[in-house]
């Protein structure tokens, strides 16, 4: 099933929203992640990614107070729900399983 | 904040992102795009920020943010449509005045329109049985005569037919047909008249009419071969099997090798029975004066179609017929071209006027004109429809406001309205189509060729065209109306419904009805117009009597021992033998010369009897009637016009000088014994040519009789009885020239009565309409009115104030329409016909007084109702 995979983006963003709690709406999250990745983040394409992780089932959001920013529009707030949660977990793991499998990895190495 | 509200961003941008945006993404969405507008705001500018707003908005427009067309979840769509219905039963329930002047309106014009679409349906669906119908071409002619116009034809050379297949490889099959197969047919002691085609055995490659009895391939292969359809084989033979029977038509005996399923009545080739065409044997002269059957110009009698094959288009058989055209008319040394072209059977139906056709053809023009007057009816019906659903705002723009309030969205607005127009556009349907049930007779009973064609039977297909118009006229109607009230301003109508900007549209209105007004005043002064002139073209004094004159077809029989019986009647007054009958639109002409042998013209030419110039009493200018004399002896004499005089300059015009002078008429030296007044040869339509009587004591074809007006059935009784002995097998066909003269310009008689049904469906639905606005505007001004009368107005001054307005609209209709009308007819319509009556500032009138009558009768009696009311109890409500 394509619904379920988790795409590397799609894990950075859904890590993200896990991540900043309670201030998860599309901007900051933009902001977040272009902090992090050091790499220019485009709107469009957070707010393409979030809508397919609502889609998959792996996030949810609500619609917050409306406030005087935003030219009075209110902010989606988007938290990761369970599956979301366990996806995350999933992918960490998989991860790991694959770190502990390398024998003596050392960044001089590469 | 303040001060950021000078850098907005670019609101067209906002709005497409509305437009287009799913609801509940937008929010978001738009807050974001926000957020980053701020935020370039202060970091590059305004300038880039507005630009970057407006790629995003751009960027933003992806599959997953697009919004699904259906925009209100369906349950909610569906109460809302139940709710209109129910609202619009309401309305239409409440106000039965606008309903019924609606609903009569829409019914009148709709059912010319359903007519008509009926009748176009019955046109395209011309030979829609046979397969093949889109590679079936029809070769027609072009006849280019030397100096002269040229003129189209359906028929073609039999030549075209044999040569094409030869030249051109991507014909699949072929099929030549020739006209004038008729004769006696004896079956046992009975004897039938018939008549049919000639056709070569491609007949049925091309045509797919199905074969009930005997073999395609071969039943039109052998001479005297002959193929009856079924209703035809029964009427010859009862039940009896036809096939392999032998008929004697006139002297030479037929077998029949097939019997054909009947050809629908909707198909333009009409036959009682198709005739082996190698029953004609080619190398004989053939019977008529146009030369032998296979010259390239013997163009009049024979049709050829060609079925391409699927590999072959138009132009090719184009291209291929002009080439034939060129070589054909090099080797033919004739003086008249003769241009072949395709044309396609589809279009045969519905196609340009051309001679010789085999069977029933519409003009496209016609069809196009009835369409035409048909959508002018209809688009009358729907503006009073606009102009009364706008005039009654003052009553129904509350509802529209509490509607907004309560939160209708503006589409919603008009969902309502076009449902109300399309709800009562369906009503109207129902009443139109038993109006069209009743009209559908009385409309082909106009048309006489119609009528043995077409049935404008009923069919599912046309029961949902119906359908569709009542829908297209309700939504047309409606618009304007929906249009105006979705815009109105819910708050501003609350407050005061009278702050209105009712009159905002009011010229819009007016032109409505000065648009509705002209078209009427257009028809009805074209009917008038129409019928004086027609009028004028059967009283026309022909220069000869035609009162109580009846002509007698022979049909083929001797005529001595007929005229001896027929003048033993005692009513009979006298009786004259003439080759045709003139003045009715036929013709029959040859060349005539004088004395220079190289300067011949044209002259229209007729044989008669001594008797026949005094029993129509024609006027002598000068000479003698023709001499009694043997058949055998040779002609020598000839009696001319005035024209014959004139073109030549015999004796200088003058009619004495010219007695005695000589022409050549087809080679023959004729005196001229005597010189007529110019008198009608032919039709009003056309000048009076050079005409010529030349005697023959047996002209053939006429015996005409003038009869004692006292006693006229029983005199023909008698005719018929003497008919009966002579000939058996055929009716006796005796028609008076009065009324063959008024079957000639029967096509006139038709379109006056066709103009004049228009017109008077026109007026209808405008005076329906002017009715409906009458009363809506006397509503508004009720109470300006009672203050006038309080204030001492009196009734005279008030209908005029009242009607002023109206009237003043009918004045510009009339001065739009009447000049038009009368142009029209003056520089154009009448211009093609030669002899007519100038058009009288009578007929420009009538029309004009007629509706100004019924509109003065309607403004009138609405004005004084009001007028007429206590203005106190008006005034006692506020």
């Amino acid at each position: 099933m394509k619904g379920t995979h988790l795409g590397e983006f799609e894990e950075l963003v859904l890590l993200t929203i896990a991540s900043l709690v309670n201030n998860a709406y599309s901007v900051a999250i933009c902001d977040e992640l272009s902090k992090h990745a050091e790499r220019t983040v485009k709107l469009g394409v957070v707010h393409a990614v979030l809508n397919r992780l609502e889609e998959k089932g792996l996030a949810k959001s609500e619609l917050g107070e409306a406030t005087a920013t935003r030219g009075g529009k209110r902010k989606r707030f988007y938290v990761p729900t369970g599956a979301g949660k366990a996806s995350l977990v999933r992918a960490k793991e998989i991860r790991d399983q694959l770190w502990q499998k390398i024998p003596n990895l050392t960044l001089k190495q590469i | 904040m303040k001060k950021k509200k000078t850098a907005q961003p670019p609101k067209w941008a906002t709005r497409f992102l509305t437009l287009y945006c799913r609801p509940e993404l937008l929010e978001d969405l738009q807050g974001d795009l926000n957020e980053f507008f701020e935020r370039n705001l202060q970091a590059r500018g305004a300038f880039l920020a507005r630009l970057i707003y407006v790629i995003d908005v751009l960027k933003f427009f992806r599959p997953y943010t697009v919004r699904r067309p259906s925009l209100v979840n369906p349950l909610n769509r569906k109460i809302m449509f139940a709710s209109y219905f129910k609202t619009s039963g309401r309305v239409i329930m409440r106000n039965k005045l606008f309903s019924g002047i609606n609903i009569i309106g829409m019914a009148v014009s709709m059912s010319v329109g359903l007519l008509v679409i009926a009748f176009v349906s019955d046109l395209f669906s011309f030979d829609h049985t046979l397969n093949n119908r889109d590679r079936i071409y029809r070769v027609v002619s072009t006849l280019v005569p030397a100096g002269s116009p040229p003129v189209k034809l359906a028929s073609t050379s039999w030549k075209a037919g044999m040569l094409l297949p030869r030249e051109i490889p991507g014909i699949e099959s072929i099929v030549i047909l020739r006209r004038g197969f008729s004769g006696d047919a004896k079956i046992g002691e009975s004897t039938v008249p018939v008549s049919g085609l000639y056709a070569n055995e491609g007949f049925f490659d091309v045509f797919s009419f199905p074969l009930v009895k005997g073999v395609a391939a071969t039943a039109l292969k052998q001479p005297r071969s002959l193929v009856l359809t079924q209703t035809t084989a029964t009427k010859l033979f009862g039940l009896a099997d036809p096939m392999g029977k032998v008929i004697k038509v006139d002297t030479v005996n037929y077998t029949v090798t097939g019997i054909l399923a009947d050809i629908p009545k909707l198909s333009h080739i009409q036959f009682e029975m198709l005739v082996s065409l190698s029953s004609i044997d080619v190398t004989a002269p053939a019977s008529s004066n146009d030369g032998n059957y296979l010259d390239w110009t013997n163009i009049f009698s024979n049709y050829v179609y060609v079925l391409l094959s699927k590999k072959t288009d138009q132009a090719t058989l184009t291209t291929a017929l002009n080439s034939l055209n060129q070589r054909e008319n090099a080797a033919s040394g004739s003086h008249n071209k003769i241009l072949l072209s395709p044309q396609p059977l589809k279009a045969i139906p519905v196609g340009t006027p051309l001679g010789n056709e085999l069977g029933f053809v519409m003009f496209r023009v016609a069809v196009l004109t009835l369409a035409g007057l048909a959508l002018i009816i209809i688009l009358s019906a729907c503006f009073n429809y606009t102009n009364l659903s706008i005039a009654r705002s003052l009553r129904r723009s509350r509802e529209v406001g509490i509607r907004k309030v309560i939160g209708a969205k503006r589409i919603q607005v008009i969902g309502q309205f076009i449902a109300e127009s399309v709800i009562i556009s369906l009503i109207s349907l129902c009443f139109a189509f038993f109006i069209f049930l009743l009209l559908r007779g009385q409309f082909l009973s106009f048309f006489p060729d119609l009528q043995r064609t077409l049935s404008l039977e009923l069919s599912p297909r046309l029961g949902i065209a119906f359908i569709l118009l009542a829908v297209v006229v309700g939504v047309v109607a409606g618009l304007l109306p929906a249009l105006f009230y979705s815009k109105i301003n819910a708050v501003q109508v609350l407050k005061d419904a009278s702050s209105l900007k009712v009159f905002r549209h009011l010229s819009l209105r007016k032109a409505f009805v000065v648009i509705q007004y002209t078209f009427s005043l257009i028809f009805i002064t074209a009917a008038v117009i129409g019928y004086t002139q027609y009028e004028g073209f059967i009283r026309l004094d022909l220069g000869f009597t035609t009162t109580n004159i009846l002509n007698i077809d022979m049909q083929g029989n001797k005529d001595d021992v007929f005229v001896k019986e027929l003048s033993a009647i005692p009513s009979v007054r006298g009786i004259s033998r003439s080759l045709i009958v003139s003045s009715l639109g036929s013709l029959w002409g040859t060349d005539i010369k004088y004395r220079n042998p190289l300067d011949s013209a044209g002259v229209d030419l007729n044989y008669i009897d001594e008797h026949y110039l005094p029993l129509h009493k024609y006027t002598f200018l000068a000479g003698r009637n023709f001499t009694p004399k043997p058949k055998d002896a040779p002609e020598t004499e000839t009696i001319v016009n005035q024209q014959v005089l004139k073109r030549f300059d015999i004796g200088h015009n003058n009619p004495e000088k010219a007695i005695g002078e000589v022409v050549t008429i087809d080679n023959k030296r004729l005196t001229i014994v005597g010189v007529l007044k110019d008198f009608h040869y032919g039709t009003v339509e056309s000048k009076i040519d050079p005409t010529a009587f030349r005697y023959s004591a047996q002209p053939g074809r006429y015996v005409n009789v003038k009869v004692d007006p006292a006693n006229i059935p029983a005199t023909i009784t008698g005719i018929e009885t003497i008919w009966k002995q002579l000939d058996k097998v055929h009716p006796l066909d005796a028609k008076f020239y009065d009324d063959q003269i008024e079957q000639a310009y029967r096509a006139y008689s038709v379109m006056v009565k066709v103009i004049g049904l228009f017109a008077l469906l026109a007026i209808c639905i405008s005076s329906l309409g002017l009715f409906g606005m009458v009363i809506y505007t006397m509503e508004k001004r009720v109470k300006e009115i009672s203050i006038r009368r309080v204030l001492g107005a009196g009734n005279g001054t008030l209908v005029y104030l009242l009607s002023k307005g109206f009237l003043f609209l009918l004045l510009i209709s009339a001065l739009i329409a009447l000049p038009l009308t009368w142009l029209f007819f003056d520089k154009v319509v009448l211009t093609k016909i030669s002899y007519h009556q100038p058009i009288q500032f009578r007929d420009i009138f009538i029309g004009l007084f007629f509706i100004a009558a019924i509109a003065f009768i309607m403004i009138g009696t609405q004005t004084l109702k009001i007028v007429r009311t206590n203005p106190a109890r008006v005034l006692k409500n506020e």
